[in-house]
């Protein structure tokens, strides 16, 4: 993997070489598995979650109500998904949703899990605490959060100080703040934990030349632990954005996109569209959109930055 | 090395502590009293009365079915997964054939689907196959999305073990059968336990697909009573916070007795 990048060709030629010497020994055909031990998880695989991932592109062109069989209408789900402004304006909240997700939760995880990273029995005691959100399922949290921020008997009628009317439901601002603080409180672990695995493995040497140097705390931070988390990041930011296109269980049970649409993301307006109004044909059509948004996003911020150019990505996972 | 305490992120961890530790501590404390208590004084305020209504109530409305039922689905899940993944990953490392990486390629880009993007097309494929409403209609899409992480953890666990091990077996003229069974399972035993526990956290956890897929008490699952739960009876927030913690539970007791694995299997959860 490491050496591919940098491998001229001679390099390649003599792998090749060294490759059909070692299949020619003995050892080398004995005991290889063939295609055949793959076979029944690929097939298996393929038709619980390829075929599904072809069958929403062919189905976005076809109409549906859910019993019966679909029939082929062209472009009309598009026309009417494309030209609904209830799907516009959910696709610039989906937007501001993810991108509000990463603005908070990354510098959190980040602060959050540099300080993890460190040895001392406090951190350790603690970690087990922060991470405990992690083993709520996204249904317990929003659940948990719904009910403590209930407007009658939540915790913001009990500080009207701080709420106001204590309805945080109730307008689209503090109800699109509910849903980023409740994902950040739900995912910044995950992503804490990136961080800290990726900032033990940082080398102590840089920080004690750093220190020799006489570089102080906020230039150690900002010129070793920061570009040495590089492929964390990106790690980390492309599990946001995919994670943030695709809200919904907060969205469902926290808000269901109310006020009125106003927290009506697309992810949430496909559900509403297929298993409510039984119209498949519209929700196929928006999540194939997601599902390309959230590929050409992820592939733009691997170009960007880089990434692909360099090594694998679970590294910093561990 | 000594380094001077770091305060900036000794506050900040102190406010994060406070943020997760509050709505933990206010969730536990409204599950022991009394609902008229908690409406009546609302969650932050320390409870004068302790009952434990709010959790056999939480099992009268229906929370035992549902319980067994997630079992169910998550034994289900973990068996198809250990089934598949183990033959899978054994190939991906050792066969020599080229279809062979292709499918690594294939089970790479899944990584990427998310389980909202198939929906639609998985309710039309599993009501089409009968199995609507059906917990075996949950629990194969479940195992399938649970397969690409659990190829790559388990893939990179048996790429761990040394070639020369292979290379002996093979001198003994052993068969890709016998070199899986007593050399490739045996020596990737911490991969496969954080493939368990990865896909068992998906099974438990998930919603989405016995959301779709389900309708009735008899296939629901412990998320979905959740849900439901709130839906019908939001004012009784004591009696759904205790179904919230009971929920939990045996994540709870996994993170206490295996945390490394569980720490790991998190991890491949990849934030959903």
């Amino acid at each position: 993997m490491t050496t591919e990048t940098t491998s001229a060709p001679p390099a390649v030629g003599t792998r090749k070489a060294a490759r059909r010497r070692s299949e020619g020994s003995y050892a080398a055909h004995v005991g290889r598995p063939g295609f055949a031990w793959a076979l029944p998880a690929t097939v298996f695989f393929v038709i619980f979650a390829i075929a599904p991932l072809v069958m929403v592109a062919v189905l976005s062109f076809m109409s549906w109500n859910g019993l019966g069989s679909p029939r082929f209408v062209g472009m009309d789900n598009w026309n009417r998904v494309l030209d609904d402004p209830v799907m516009i304006k959910s696709i610039w909240l989906t937007l501001l949703v993810t991108v509000l997700g990463v603005v908070i939760q990354t510098p959190l995880s980040i602060l959050l899990g540099v300080w993890a990273a460190g040895q001392q029995r406090n951190r350790a005691v603690l970690s087990v605490i922060y991470f405990v959100p992690l083993l709520l399922s996204s249904t317990a949290v929003s659940v948990l959060w719904r009910a403590l921020l209930d407007p009658n008997f939540g915790i913001p009628a009990q500080a009207t100080w701080l709420f106001g009317d204590g309805n945080l439901f109730g307008k689209q601002a503090s109800a699109i703040g509910v849903l980023a603080f409740v994902s950040t409180w739900q995912f910044t672990p995950f992503h804490t934990l990136i961080y800290q695995g990726a900032a033990r493995a940082i080398p102590q040497v840089l920080y004690q030349a750093a220190e020799i140097d006489g570089a102080g705390r906020c230039r150690q931070f900002f010129h070793i632990t920061l570009p040495q988390l590089r492929n964390s990041i990106i790690t980390s930011m492309i599990l946001m954005i995919v994670g943030g296109l695709t809200t919904f269980e907060t969205v469902l049970i926290l808000t269901q996109g109310g006020p009125g649409a106003d927290t009506t993301i697309s992810a949430y307006y496909m559900y509403q569209k297929a298993f409510k109004s039984f119209d498949f044909g519209a929700g196929a059509a928006i999540a194939l959109v997601l599902v390309v948004a959230a590929t050409i996003i992820s592939l733009i911020v691997v170009r960007v930055s880089g990434y692909d150019k360099m090594r694998s990505s679970m590294e910093g996972l561990s | 090395m000594r380094r001077r305490p770091n305060h900036l992120a000794g506050v900040g961890s102190v406010v994060w502590l406070f943020l997760v530790g509050l709505p933990l501590y206010v969730m536990l404390v409204a599950t022991v009293q009394p609902q008229s208590e908690y409406t009546q004084n609302g969650p932050l305020s320390f409870p004068h009365s302790f009952t434990s209504d709010n959790y056999t109530g939480a099992f009268g409305s229906g929370f035992g079915q549902y319980f067994l039922n997630t079992v169910v689905v998550t034994v289900c899940v973990v068996g198809l997964v250990l089934l598949l993944v183990p033959p899978l990953a054994f190939a991906i490392i050792r066969s020599r054939s080229r279809i062979t990486s292709q499918v690594f390629r294939l089970f790479l880009l899944g990584l990427a689907i998310p389980a909202q993007a198939v929906i639609v097309p998985m309710f039309y494929l599993i009501s089409k196959a009968g199995l609507y409403d059906n917990l075996l209609g949950v629990i194969l899409p479940t195992a399938a999305f649970c397969l690409p992480m659990s190829a790559l953890v388990l893939s990179g666990a048996m790429r761990d073990i040394s070639p020369e091990l292979f290379e002996a077996m093979a001198m003994d003229g052993a068969t890709p059968r016998r070199m899986f069974f007593q050399l490739v399972v045996p020596l990737s035993k911490g991969g496969l336990s954080t493939v368990v526990v990865f896909s068992a956290l998906q099974a438990w956890n998930g919603f989405l697909f016995p959301l779709v897929l389900t309708q009735s008490d008899s296939t629901k699952v412990i998320t979905l009573g959740l849900y439901n739960f709130q839906t019908e009876h939001g004012i009784n927030i004591p009696g759904l916070l205790a179904a919230v913690v009971l929920s939990m539970v045996p994540v709870l007791l996994v993170y206490l007795f295996a945390r490394r694995a569980l720490i790991q299997g998190l991890m491949g959860v990849g934030g959903k």
